[in-house]
């Protein structure tokens, strides 16, 4: 269980225990080890709520949204969507399910069928649910395509004749088609000039107020983590290591990776020169994670227990929990 | 003075498509010295990608038409035989692409392909290139870079499939790095390491760098001067403690307008330059940004202003920035602190 248990409500979403490892093959096809991509992740997420994901490249944000939505299979755990656990459900309620949550992907181009129109891209999501006839399929695409911010002739293009900024729109857009409840944003405006962003975030917003949506969004950028979500949670090698409320988080960080996180933002002005935990040491692999705490050997205060005993997380602050030997 | 080492003259890039050919970079100009950093910036889909491909005249050339010049080192790349731009490409002039996925081949390991890349272009043997992809690999902050250069590119994770592009572009020493959007799959943690290995190259070998990319924090710490673009063409160019001081297109000031902050009010909702940027079917004939500028007049829309040199070394291309920036209107709000 998840330590910031929802107060009241019935979450929408309890992450729990959530472990995905993937086998790791030599050049002669051997299985030499396992990275532990994601490891005993829990987490909840209330209706109507954006709970941001943050963390190094490669800590395991991408395959935490792919193995909640199913894309690929967990090693251990449960992730509860509406009292039902999604691992165990099979056909027709699995589908409905398919329909109710759905991702943006990190990398757009290859989520699109390069020999498909944008236009038929799109409306594939409303057919394979079986939504509206032709004609009002069609307009459900332009109406989406517009609020993206298209026009309608872009319809009938191809995905290589879109910059990367506008591929990564058209996969927003196909999540949007099918009125989901819930949208895993896996870096949904990483390729957008902050122009562009700040009308995507906008829309992100106004359809969430519309419909009561929810989102897990991951993302690089910390100004627009801040920005959109309620609650976030940081991620290093695997592991969640710490959650919080986002004014409480940025003003308080308590890790020390959450610490040299926020210390590296570029800032944009030239004058201002940020002083920047560096972390030291080389980076861990997930496929040998390091003992006791994983975060240890690039620790700045790392001492002897931080080497021998896994931390629990604990609740240190209202709604603020971390898994930390610093914080007893 | 540092050498000359790109000098773009009046590109131009015309796309044949399906509805009649379209001008994707309409008459783009600037200039890169080695062992300075030029930042490219501007609206999603405003010609940014493509002039990066035209340099290495990497579009498909049966749907393209180049005009204008090139010059790498003073010689126009567009009279290139393919064979001699085959040898500019990785040896003289390495590209990092927007979209790793794109780039990366699905069926072979990605150690293979840095060593092929590796082995096209510099003399050694294979055992020798394979440690100097690992070696690469360990500077781009992969963990285990020995046992990960066996896994294909899906197996990785995204920010990890950008540093394999950065490692095989940075493998061969490049003169010329161009960089499209190289830190957008990364944490700020990583990217400030990849910022530091490209400084290090431009310190140790003096190389030039084209730095595409939408974050104007990035911009500010690593950029010596910055391009704006909008809609094809640039629209403003000033070193870079000028264009944050003072910006004086009003597309630019917008731009930073934009940025969200990492302090003070979160929920304040974000500035957005307001309209919808044309397609290149139906570029304005004036001003291209005039319709959506709210200091437009008749002139804006009917002739289209030249890119002009305002004070030494700031370019800019308006009709009305004197009086844009008396009224003090768009002015750059301090987003650090
Ligand atoms: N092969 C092509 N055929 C037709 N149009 C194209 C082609 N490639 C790109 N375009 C168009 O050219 C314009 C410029 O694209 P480009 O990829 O250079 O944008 P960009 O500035 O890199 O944007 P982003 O920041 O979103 O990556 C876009 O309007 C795009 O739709
Ligand atoms: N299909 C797969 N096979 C093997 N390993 C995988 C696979 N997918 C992911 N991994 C590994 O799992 C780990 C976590 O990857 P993941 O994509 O979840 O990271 P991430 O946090 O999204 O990183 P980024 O910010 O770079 O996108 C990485 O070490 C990655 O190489
Ligand atoms: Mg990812
Ligand atoms: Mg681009």
């Amino acid at each position: 269980m998840s330590i910031l248990a929802a107060n009241e409500e019935k979450p929408l979403l309890q992450v729990r225990n959530l472990k995905k490892y993937f086998p790791i093959t030599n050049s002669l096809g051997n299985v030499t080890g396992q990275v532990k991509a994601v490891n005993n992740v829990s987490f909840e997420m209330k209706e109507g709520e954006t709970f941001g994901l943050v963390g190094e490249s490669g800590c395991g944000k991408s395959t935490t949204g792919r193995t909640i939505m199913r894309l690929v299979e967990p090693t251990e755990g449960e992730a509860i969507y509406r009292g039902k656990d999604i691992y165990r459900l099979k056909g027709n309620e699995l589908m409905s399910i398919r329909r109710e949550m759905q991702m943006v992907f990190q990398d757009p181009y290859s989520s699109l069928n390069p020999r498909k129109r944008i236009g038929h891209i799109l409306e594939e999501t409303l057919k394979i649910h079986h939504i509206g006839n032709k004609k009002e399929r069609m307009e459900r695409v332009m109406e989406m395509l517009n609020r993206v911010g298209f026009q309608s002739e872009q319809y009938y293009r191809y995905p290589h004749e879109f910059s990367g900024g506008q591929r990564q729109r058209i996969g927003l857009a196909r999540a949007l088609m099918v009125n989901p409840n819930l949208i895993i944003c896996d870096e949904p405006v990483s390729a957008l000039d902050v122009s562009i962003q700040s009308q995507v975030l906008n829309l992100l917003e106004e359809i969430q107020e519309e419909f009561k949506l929810s989102y897990l969004f991951v993302s690089h950028d910390l100004s627009v983590v801040r920005h959109i979500s309620d609650r976030i949670g940081v991620m290093y090698l695997g592991e969640l290591v710490e959650e919080a409320e986002t004014d409480e988080l940025y003003g308080n960080p308590l890790h020390p990776y959450t610490q040299a996180l926020l210390s590296a933002v570029p800032v944009p002005n030239p004058a201002v020169k940020r002083e920047r935990i560096t972390l030291k040491g080389e980076v861990p692999s997930p496929l040998n994670p390091p003992s006791g705490c994983v975060f240890h050997p690039r620790c700045p205060h790392a001492t002897e227990i931080c080497k021998q005993k896994v931390p629990v997380k604990k609740m240190v602050a209202k709604n603020h929990a971390v898994a930390c030997h610093l914080y007893v | 003075m540092q050498e000359k080492l790109l000098e773009l003259k009046n590109l131009k890039t015309h796309f044949q498509t399906e509805r009649g050919v379209v001008t994707a970079v309409n008459g783009v100009s600037f200039t890169v010295h080695s062992g300075e950093t030029v930042g490219v910036v501007g609206e999603s889909g405003c010609g940014k990608s493509v002039t990066a491909e035209s340099i290495l005249r990497l579009l498909d050339e049966k749907s393209t038409r180049y005009e204008g010049e090139i010059l790498y080192k003073g010689k126009n790349l567009l009279d290139f035989s393919i064979s001699k731009m085959q040898e500019i490409r990785g040896n003289d002039i390495s590209m990092i692409f927007q979209d790793p996925m794109s780039s990366l081949n699905p069926v072979y390991s990605v150690g293979n392909q840095i060593v092929e890349s590796i082995l096209l272009h510099q003399k050694c043997s294979k055992k020798e290139a394979y440690s100097r992809a690992i070696e690469m690999l360990r500077l781009t902050g992969i963990p285990s870079p020995e046992k990960r250069v066996h896994e294909y590119p899906h197996e990785l994770s995204g920010g990890m499939r950008q540093r394999v592009m950065i490692a095989m572009a940075l493998s061969c020493q490049p003169r010329l790095l161009i960089a499209d959007e190289p830190t957008t799959a990364l944490d700020v943690t990583t990217q400030a390491q990849i910022l530091d290995l490209i400084n290090e190259l431009k310190l140790s070998y003096n190389m030039g760098t084209v730095m595409i990319t939408h974050d104007l924090g990035v911009v500010a710490e690593v950029c010596t001067r910055v391009v704006v673009m909008y809609l094809g063409q640039v629209i403003e160019e000033a070193n870079v403690e000028m264009l944050f001081k003072s910006p004086c297109h009003p597309y630019t000031r917008g731009l930073l307008k934009s940025i969200p902050k990492l302090t003070g009010d979160r929920l304040e909702k974000l500035h957005v330059i307001e309209g919808k940027v044309p397609t290149l079917h139906q570029v304005p004939k004036g001003c291209r940004f005039a319709p959506r500028c709210e200091f437009a007049s008749q002139k804006c829309i009917e002739q289209m202003p030249e890119l002009i040199e305002e004070e030494s070394g700031h370019k800019v291309r308006c009709w009305h920035f004197k009086e844009i920036i008396g009224t003090g209107e768009g002015h750059y709000v301090n987003t650090s602190s």
